[in-house]
Order: C-alpha cells, then sequence, then structure tokens
C-alpha cells in the first residue's frame, strides 16, 4: 500500500527573476 | 524541520530545508510526527496500537521513512544558513526601481499607506529629466543584472501619464545600449484609464496592477474622490476593457481587505463575477490603532476565508475556470532558488524607490520617514550603514525566525511591516507571520489538490 506519495518540487543566485514585494528566470527559459 | 498539517481529507507533510513536499496516510501522517522525537521500535509500537495495522506494515512504513530521510527528503538539516550571512553584501547591485512619478491623487481613500499619495509631504510630480536620471541611475548600477524592473506608483501614476511615456520610451532606447531588458509595471486606481492608456499598456507594460476592493459598497467605503463620492461605477466599466483587451499578458486586480470585510472571499466573488481573474486581495497595511486595522480577534475569520478561497480554486479548477490568487501561485518545481528564499525582495539593496525630486528609499513603504532616506539618484546610495542593515534583513536575521517553518517561503517576511510593527526591520510583525503561514498552507493544498496526483490510501 502507498502511503507516501512525494511531491516533485525542486532540490534546495543569477539575480535575474523579478523583484518581488506592491517562476525561476533560469529553469524557465 | 516539518510541518505536518491537514487540508480537507489531504494529510501533508512539508520539508522546510529541502523543500520536499509529501502526501501520506493517516498512519504515516502519524509515525512521520512521531520519528522526529521517538526511536523507531517506539514508533512502530504507537502505530500498531493507534491505527490496528499489523507490525509488517508499520515496519515498511518506517522503512520508507528512512528512505526519504536518506534521500535528504525528509528531516533534512540546515545547509543554508551561511549562505545569508553574506549573499547581499557580496553582491549589492540595482535591479528594481519604484518611480514615485506623482505624489498626488485623484482619489482619497482615508487607508492609504501613502497618506493620499502626498508621502507625508507636499503634493509632487516627477518631471522627465528626474525620471531619466533615474533610468541612467539603474543602469549605472545595475552591474551583472540583464533584467531590470521600472515600476510606475505613486499616487496615481497616470496624473504624470505623459512623463511615463517618454521615460518608457527613453527606457527602450537605452535598454539597447546597454544589452538590457527593462520590464516596466504600473499600478492604477482607474479613474483615468482610458483607450490611449490601455493602448499604450498593452505595448508597453509587463504588468498592470488595477486597484478595485471588490463588491461596491466595499470599494466605496474608502476609495472616494476628494468629494466623497465613491469610485465604483467610475472605474469598474474602465477595468472591464482594459482587461477585455489586454490579452494573455499580465494583469492583477488588486483589493485590499480591513477590519470592515474580513468575509474578503464576497469581495473575490466580486471580481470574478465581473469577469477578472487574475487576483489578488491583501491585508490593509496601516497603523495599529487604526479602525480599519486587523486585529487578532479577525484572524480566524480570516483563516477561514483562506480556506474556502482555496476550496472555490480547486471547485473552479475542476469546472474549467480557473482562476489566479496571488498569494497562492506557488511555482514547486521550478521555483526560486534558495538564494532568493532567503533573501526575500532585495528592499533597501537591489530595489529602491525613487522620490519625485529624486531621493532614494528602500522601498515605496519608508518613502516620506526622513531617516530612511539612503541618498540620491545624483549621489548614490550614502547611507550604506542602512543599506547594510537591509543587506542583513533575511530569513535567518531574527531570532524568532528560527523554529518557524515557513521562513523559506517569506525569506523573513516584509522589512516595512516589521517595522510598522516593532520599530525595527529586524523585528517580526506577528499577525503578518500567522496570516502568512495560513496562505502557504492553502496554496500547497491547491497545488496538490490540482495536481491529478493519486492520493495515498487511508490504511
Amino acid at each position: 500500500m502507498t502511503r507516501i506519495v512525494t511531491v516533485e518540487t525542486r532540490d534546495l543566485g543569477c539575480g535575474e527573476c523579478q523583484t518581488s514585494c506592491k517562476a525561476c528566470e533560469q529553469l524557465n527559459k | 524541520m516539518i510541518h505536518c498539517y491537514q487540508f480537507d481529507g489531504l494529510n501533508i507533510v512539508l520539508d522546510c530545508y529541502s523543500g520536499s513536499i509529501h502526501m501520506v496516510d493517516k498512519v504515516a501522517y502519524d509515525m512521520i510526527r512521531w520519528y522526529e522525537n521517538l526511536p523507531a521500535e517506539e514508533v512502530i509500537s504507537k502505530a500498531v496500537e493507534k491505527h490496528g495495522i499489523s507490525r509488517e506494515d508499520a515496519e515498511e512504513c518506517i522503512a520508507d521513512i528512512d528512505d526519504l530521510k536518506t534521500a535528504g527528503k525528509l528531516y533534512a538539516p540546515d545547509k543554508y544558513e551561511h549562505l545569508a550571512k553574506d549573499f547581499r553584501k557580496k553582491n549589492i547591485k540595482i535591479k528594481a526601481l519604484c518611480l514615485h512619478v506623482a505624489h498626488t491623487c485623484n482619489l482619497n481613500c482615508s487607508y492609504c499607506f501613502a497618506s493620499q499619495g502626498k508621502y507625508h509631504g507636499e503634493r509632487a510630480i516627477m518631471s522627465y529629466e528626474v525620471g531619466k536620471r533615474a533610468i541612467d541611475f539603474l543602469i549605472e548600477n545595475s552591474g551583472f543584472h540583464k533584467n531590470l524592473d521600472i515600476d510606475f506608483f505613486g499616487g496615481e501614476p497616470l496624473m504624470n501619464w505623459d512623463v511615463c511615456k517618454q521615460l518608457v520610451a527613453y527606457g527602450r532606447e537605452q535598454e539597447k545600449l546597454h544589452n538590457k531588458n527593462i520590464r516596466f509595471t504600473l499600478t492604477t486606481n482607474g479613474i483615468l484609464l482610458d483607450d490611449e492608456v490601455t493602448e499604450f499598456c498593452n505595448k508597453e507594460m509587463h504588468n498592470v496592477v488595477l486597484s478595485l476592493d471588490g463588491r461596491k459598497e466595499v470599494n466605496d467605503r474608502f476609495r472616494v474622490d476628494y468629494a466623497g463620492h465613491g469610485s465604483y461605477d467610475r472605474i469598474v466599466p474602465n477595468f472591464q476593457k482594459f482587461v477585455a483587451k489586454r490579452g494573455d499578458k499580465s494583469y492583477y486586480m488588486r483589493g485590499t481587505f480591513t477590519h470592515y470585510n474580513t468575509d474578503f472571499l464576497n469581495d473575490i466573488k466580486q471580481m470574478l463575477d465581473l469577469g477578472f481573474n487574475e487576483l489578488s486581495m491583501e491585508p490593509v497595511v496601516t497603523d495599529p490603532s487604526s479602525p480599519s486595522a486587523i486585529t487578532k480577534e479577525d484572524l480566524p475569520v480570516i483563516f477561514g476565508q483562506y480556506e474556502d478561497l482555496a476550496r472555490l480554486m480547486v471547485e473552479r479548477y475542476n469546472e474549467g475556470r480557473p482562476f489566479t490568487f496571488y498569494h497562492y501561485m506557488l511555482d514547486l518545481t521550478c521555483g526560486p532558488c534558495i538564494y532568493k528564499r532567503i533573501a526575500g525582495c532585495g528592499s533597501g539593496t537591489e530595489y529602491l524607490a525613487v522620490t519625485p525630486w529624486g531621493d532614494l528609499y528602500p522601498c515605496h513603504q519608508f518613502v516620506g520617514d526622513e531617516a530612511y532616506r539612503m541618498g540620491s539618484i545624483y549621489e548614490g546610495v550614502l547611507n550604506t550603514e542602512l543599506r547594510d542593515k537591509f543587506a542583513s534583513c533575511n530569513a535567518y536575521s531574527r531570532p524568532e525566525c528560527k523554529d518557524c517553518w515557513a521562513k523559506l517561503y517569506c525569506s523573513g517576511g516584509c522589512a516595512a511591516n516589521s517595522y510598522h510593527a516593532s520599530g525595527d526591520i529586524n523585528g517580526v510583525y506577528e499577525m503578518g507571520c500567522d496570516i502568512f503561514r495560513k496562505r502557504i498552507e492553502c496554496a500547497i493544498a491547491v497545488k496538490l489538490l490540482t495536481s491529478g496526483l493519486e492520493q495515498p490510501g487511508n490504511g
């Protein structure tokens, strides 16, 4: 029986993402 | 550190330092929580006793948990604190400016954090020359950054619209010369939003924020003109025409909820009924002594509204009528890197606000507070001590955040909120933290409930 389902998440610096206060730019090219 | 919570039949386990998310059945939900502090043998015995499962079943579950632990997806240790110490200090390049093109407004909203757009000063309009110098200042100080953000803000920026357009033209000219990509954005109350503005925005503005508080009686309680007349009937048709022409470009219908409308889900539903699908509804930023301020007693109602909002989003997603809520937007697979998660918005370092006369402040919420003036677009950032204080402000800078599971989602929160709540940018705005944690729980639940993933059985 499957008791645990692990959801795909990013495995935890270019600075090109939009400033957020009022997606990662590299991975979503 | 892990965080376990339940939402509408989902058992959810968040692993703080790996960023992993697990959906589990009720047996694993208990065992994962117990295993954080108890030895395996004791966890197995408790699971057998509480859930009536066989010992073999419990051992199998512990083995699965151990596998996740070995893979670094459960009980992961904190490996990032050292990154927080000098990340910002090493990389102080400016990549975003909030241009206060108008310290004046054609509305007179009593809850406005910017004191009706004047920021506790005199009315003022930014000249083209000041704006042009601000763009030069940004490019000169942007270093390695290719993507730069410029937001037209106020007050009401459309009261200085010709200058906005001239500055966009200048920015487009300069970005080519310097190999930059400038994203222009605009926030407006909609009073002056006409066909000409719409056409220009659809060509040039990366994102446009339209201020509307939802239901007519809610919007017109605060969002009134200087004669005291509500704005709803004037702005809604303008917004509907704008959105109809916006195509697939970004916009946000952005509302504020206060102590008077903690049932803000009804305002979100009103926005949906008006045909808007990109929505944002924020708690008011105001003096805690104000009658419109959110109170501790409001929190249970607000939390219930966030949960019901999550249910509405799932329901409409399943019906093929999805909508976006700003705070529930999470990109799980391609989301922010650890540096962004630690460092947050970059106020006072890579993001600065520019007044109509060219003074620099850490962000729009500090404008008008002379103690937070950092310099000007002519002389640069002079108050480097203040800049360094903001550079050190992150997910690890507050002792209160040490044991908070959400710190790598909030990045330590908003410096301005902390300052207004505690008098120190490294203080804590506890009510803001409570609200943030609830929103992240709901946001993750929405992602899981709309992911198409099969949920684990309930053993």
